[in-house]
């Protein structure tokens, strides 16, 4: 039995110590990152990372000598409108592809599921000509409309409909509800944990979007967050290393905030009692 | 003012027949229960009726409209479903009013008739709860409200009492039973719980391989069923089924062993008969004059069911008195009453006077 005890203890032991070991090496960046982001620039170029000089300061550059707010306000706008978009457009077509009946709803879906397999940088001259065609350079919609949809969503979405029971479509038809009142009465608020995944997920892709944005962009006015980050970089002859971390800080703030609104929902037992 | 099925046929698109012409005329106001093994057709009949699924052929009509096309709204129909199909983001009362403010009633006729159908059902306390804080009979509850609170006629369900454990499930039988009487609505019931049909219903509808095998009372049922099917469908135990050759014009042997004799003429030879579990008499008996043996004895308070094989292999059901004591393996003579069904070969009903009353 002791030795048993032993050996369990051990292996206990290890695996806290891996995954210690990995939280460090997965963490320690960030914090570092975040930590930097209130040193002053001198002491960051010096690698004096222990400095007490701790302060707001480059906050407070970031947000006065930059136009850092503007960005943020660009791709705030974008984001939103990306993610409801998204959760529009995808459900409406996870609804249909999965509650109505038409010709050739597989092929269809298929069609989608085709979409999904092309990386979307494969897309990008063509998506450019088109934008550019229709006058929507360096301009909110250049970033909006290509990503209206996304087959990746509606994918998702269809996948969580199935699990819809039958019976509570079927006790809307009884009831005499038409597709749209069963749309939104029934299916959306039986699968709202995945409505507020794809949304927080679509948030996310378009807050984290870098190569299309900085295609179309070439203003301040339409530029969004992560290319203003480059661009600070670049802009400043003297690296201001303080605040570009700060910046960074910013950047990475309202992510996080938004998979905590997000986890809160991911509560499992939601749907329980629906039937059986 | 009543829902008829004439020649209702499902079949799938495979050829496969699910149901094969159903007649029936379910009249308004009774308690109409359809009952069958798993697989019967029996759930799929409900959701045509319902218009949940399509008809192949035949045609339904509810108070002389052919409702063959009507979506299911439009039949002014509820249905309660096995699973109970509650909106688990709704509470209990918005559970309930669902279905009326789909149907745009006024905001004062929605709270009367949601308030009325939870005080029946006594749910008044959990209006706020959601289904899932709720226990499984109470679930039950909330389905049936939403019936309840429904100005329709007619009311479907759907094997609502399957998930219940046993207690739960007489009791509910009962309050079932109790509104149904009250509210005045046409219950059109399914199951495959033959107690439940026999409890509850005005009258049955037994279906068995796609076809309707009887119609009727539940005291006709039991006492002169069509078939062999029906006669074993009804009565726990089931009724023994044992061979019977013909001996004189007026009496039979049953299983080549004890003599039985009929109030009506047997015209056949080859026959089987159908002796319900308490119409066997058991007495205990030495090797010789045996002819079956103890093969398990189940208590069950005031009386007992002695399980028993005949010496030929034919297995055999009868209820006996409790205070009558049998141990396993105990060689038995077990004998009948004259009060025994007979059925032809191919399982049809051919005692006497069983014809007028056999309507499928």
């Amino acid at each position: 039995m002791a030795n048993i005890d032993e050996t369990a203890i051990l292996k206990r032991i290890f695996s806290y110590f891996l995954l210690i070991f990995l939280a460090v090496v997965i963490l320690a960046p960030f914090f570092i990152g975040i930590w930097t982001s209130f040193l002053p620039t001198a002491d960051i170029l010096k690698g004096n990372f222990f400095s007490t000089n701790v302060s707001l300061n480059n906050y407070f550059d970031a947000f006065t000598q930059t136009p850092i707010l503007r960005y943020l306000g660009n791709t705030v706008v974008i984001s939103i409108i990306t993610m409801f978009a998204h959760l529009i457009f995808c459900s409406m077509s996870a609804y249909a592809f999965v509650f109505l009946d038409f010709k050739y709803k597989k092929v269809f879906f298929a069609l989608f599921m085709v979409t999904m397999m092309l990386p979307s940088e494969a897309a990008i001259i063509p998506n450019f000509q088109t934008v550019k065609a229709l006058g929507l350079l360096d301009h909110y919609s250049a970033m909006i409309v290509p990503s209206l949809t996304s087959a990746f969503g509606t994918f998702m979405l269809r996948q969580s409909f199935m699990q819809t029971p039958m019976e509570l479509k079927e006790a809307a038809d009884i009831e005499g509800l038409n597709h749209f009142q069963i749309y939104w009465n029934v299916v959306l608020p039986y699968n709202r944990i995945s409505l507020i995944t794809l949304g927080a997920y679509s948030f996310l892709g378009a807050w984290n979007q870098y190569l299309w944005p900085i295609l179309v962009t070439f203003s301040n006015n339409s530029r969004v967050i992560q290319n203003g980050l480059k661009q600070l970089q670049s802009e400043e002859t003297f690296n201001n290393w303080g605040m570009i971390q700060a910046s960074a800080a910013i950047i990475v703030i309202p992510t996080i905030i938004v998979l905590f609104i997000g986890q809160h929902y991911f509560k499992s037992g939601m749907n329980e009692g629906a039937v059986k | 003012m009543s829902t008829v099925l004439t020649n209702v046929c499902k079949q799938y698109d495979q050829g496969k027949t699910v149901l094969g012409k159903v007649s029936a005329e379910i009249k308004t106001g009774e308690f109409f229960v359809i009952v069958g093994p798993s697989g019967c057709g029996k759930s799929t009949l409900l959701r045509m009726i319902a218009g949940l699924t399509d008809i192949t052929d035949g045609e339904i009509s509810i108070d002389n409209r052919v409702v063959n096309n009507l979506s299911p709204k439009d039949r002014n129909l509820t249905m309660v479903f096995q699973s109970y199909a509650l909106f688990p983001f709704l509470s209990v009362w918005d559970n309930v009013a669902f279905g009326l403010k789909a149907r745009k009633h006024s905001q004062v006729e929605v709270e009367e008739r949601v308030n009325n159908a939870l005080k029946m059902v006594n749910l008044e306390d959990l209006k706020d709860r959601k289904p899932r804080e709720l226990s499984g009979g109470q679930r039950q509850r909330v389905a049936l409200a939403r019936a309840v609170a429904s100005d329709a006629k007619i009311c479907l369900m759907d094997e609502p009492l399957s998930n219940l454990d046993a207690q739960l499930r007489i009791k509910m039988r009962q309050e079932i039973y109790a509104l149904q009487r009250k509210l005045g609505i046409t219950l059109i019931y399914v199951t495959h719980d033959q107690v439940e049909a026999m409890t509850m219903a005005d009258h049955i509808m037994v279906l068995h391989n796609t076809e309707v095998q009887q119609i009727g009372t539940p005291a006709e049922i039991y006492k002169t069923p069509a078939n062999e099917f029906v006669a074993s469908f009804f009565g726990v135990p089931p009724i023994n089924i044992l061979p019977a050759t013909k001996l004189s014009s007026k009496s039979l042997k049953v299983n080549g062993d004890f003599e039985v004799k009929v109030d009506q003429v047997i015209t056949e030879n080859e026959l089987k008969v159908g002796i319900r579990p308490n119409e066997l008499r058991v007495a205990k008996a030495d090797e010789l004059t045996a002819n079956a043996t103890v093969k398990n004895i189940e208590f069950l308070g005031d009386e007992k069911i002695l399980y028993a094989t005949f010496n030929n292999g034919n297995e055999v059901s009868a209820i006996i008195s409790s205070e009558t004591h049998f141990d396993l393996f105990d060689t038995i003579k077990i004998t009948s009453t004259n009060n025994v069904l007979l059925f032809s070969q191919d399982g049809i009903n051919i005692t006497k006077g069983v014809g007028d009353v056999v309507n499928a």
